[in-house]
């Protein structure tokens, strides 16, 4: 993100702002427990989950590590790790 | 031509000729006059600009920053808890980098509730990113308008700016004043031409969230544009002069430093009290001369140091107080900085306060105290009350 003078900003520009670095926990996904059904998706409060090919894979970039999606997957595939920093 | 009248109408002649798109401001004593001129003048067809009307000072000047964000040229007017009011939206104003120019007639703050004068107002929007000048008579505020409009609109600038005075001392006493037509104020202030607008059609944010990453970077930023501030003001005071006559090409003004090995600092009208004071003490073989600080913000450090050098004793009057502090006034530190000699001695005075008249004879009455060392007090005290 460039420095625009009063911080005027196009609408998107907050991808520019990569939240992640703000996350303590980290979410790991064990696909082999995954049934693909797609709650943590429609949970992530960031919308930083996206389905690419048949796995649901979350943007570290902009994960903050709430924890949510951890503790509403039904099959318990996702467990959240600290992150050494 | 000259015409003699009242300070705040003068102030409302000149946003006249400054021809504002919109102009938004809540009445308060004393900055009333000056927008009452101004409503009279819109309603009576005279000046083509939108008064907005509203429910208080913070509404006044969120109503100012809409209209600039949209690209208009934008004007108010507040004093004292107006100005406090304001206070989250100035820093909004100035952090969106929105050139809004707002008129303060400097008054005291409650409590003690006083309608009277003293500048703590605007000094206590010292650190809000507004550049600050200080007018000393009639004819300086109407010019200076003409002067902040040009700087705030300055695309390598982009700040908005308060024009202070002292209210009643300037804003309701008569005076002599050159207002000029409006062919010369065209010629010296063109049209504002805004960088940023917002438009429906072409969406834009303004003042977005900036995460540590970048917002240590917007506040470099904003310094530096003030720091570009200081030349843009003595090059748009010196231009001024090919228009109007009148030259303000320099942030202070030195009256008799030639020879002095005392020298008075002050702002606004009170400088002319001092002016007196000094060539009497100037008759009695006193060596005393005045530095006049007519911009806070920036804050002329280079002027100062090189106009205070070798002056061993230094006396800041303050229409202020920065309660706790060892200066006791917001401006003495700052001139201390700026001189960086331990051998100068430099006294702040907190004097006038709440509107108390400051006399030639307290003028030289500080003199004496700064002699005898004795200094970073209030000067004036009633003793009988405390």
């Amino acid at each position: 993100m460039s420095l625009n003078i009063g911080c005027a900003a196009r609408p998107g520009r907050s991808q520019d702002n990569k939240t992640g670095s703000w996350r303590v926990f980290k979410p790991e996904f064990h696909y082999d427990l995954c049934t693909n059904c797609g709650t943590c998706q429609l949970l992530c409060p960031e919308g930083c989950i996206h389905k690419i090919d048949d796995n649901y894979i979350p943007d570290y970039s902009f994960c903050k590590g709430c924890g949510m999606c951890a503790e509403q997957c039904p099959a318990e595939a996702i467990v959240m790790i600290q992150e050494e920093k | 031509m000259l015409r003699i009248m009242e300070g705040s109408h003068a102030v409302a002649e000149a946003v006249k000729l400054c021809r504002p798109d919109v102009i938004s401001a809540y009445p308060i004593t004393p900055q009333t006059h000056i927008v009452e001129r101004l409503a009279e003048m819109v309603a009576d067809g005279d000046l083509e600009s939108e008064y907005i009307c509203v429910e208080s000072e913070f509404s006044a000047l969120s109503a100012c920053l809409g209209a600039s964000a949209a690209g208009s040229r934008v004007y108010s007017a507040t004093s004292s808890q107006g100005l406090l009011l304001m206070a989250e939206v100035c820093f909004n104003v100035a952090g969106m980098r929105q050139p809004v120019v707002m008129s303060i007639a400097n008054r005291a703050v409650g409590a003690p509730l006083s309608i009277w004068n003293d500048q703590q107002d605007s000094i206590a929007l010292r650190d809000a990113g507004w550049f600050q000048l200080y007018a000393e008579d009639a004819q300086e505020i109407s010019d200076f308008h003409f002067l902040a409009f040009k700087v705030a609109e300055d695309n390598n600038i982009l700040l908005p700016g308060f024009i202070c005075f002292d209210g009643f001392i300037l804003s309701h006493t008569y005076e002599p004043v050159d207002i000029p037509d409006q062919e010369s104020v065209l010629a010296y202030l063109p049209p504002y031409k805004p960088v940023n607008i917002l438009d429906a059609n072409d969406p834009m944010s303004l003042g977005m969230y900036a995460t540590p990453d970048y917002y240590l970077e917007f506040r470099y930023e904003h310094d530096q544009a003030m720091k570009r501030a200081a030349d843009a003001l003595c090059k748009a005071g010196s231009e001024f002069e090919e228009h109007f006559g009148r030259n303000y090409g320099s942030l202070i003004e030195e009256y008799r430093m030639d020879d002095a090995d005392f020298a008075y600092v002050a702002m606004g009208s009170v400088c002319g009290t001092v002016k007196d004071a000094i060539d009497e003490m100037r008759d009695d073989g006193k060596k005393v001369g005045l530095v006049r600080i007519l911009s806070y913000r920036p804050f002329p450090e280079a002027d100062m140091h090189r106009a205070l050098s070798g002056i061993p004793v230094v006396a800041v009057l303050e229409k202020n107080v920065s309660i706790g502090s060892r200066m006791k006034g917001a401006v003495g530190p700052e001139v201390k900085d700026a001189i960086a000699d331990s051998g100068v001695a430099v006294y702040s005075y907190v004097v006038g306060l709440g509107g108390r008249d400051i006399r030639k004879i307290h003028i030289r009455g500080i003199y004496e105290e700064a002699m005898k060392g004795n200094g970073n007090i209030f000067y004036g005290l009633r003793e009988e009350l405390l």
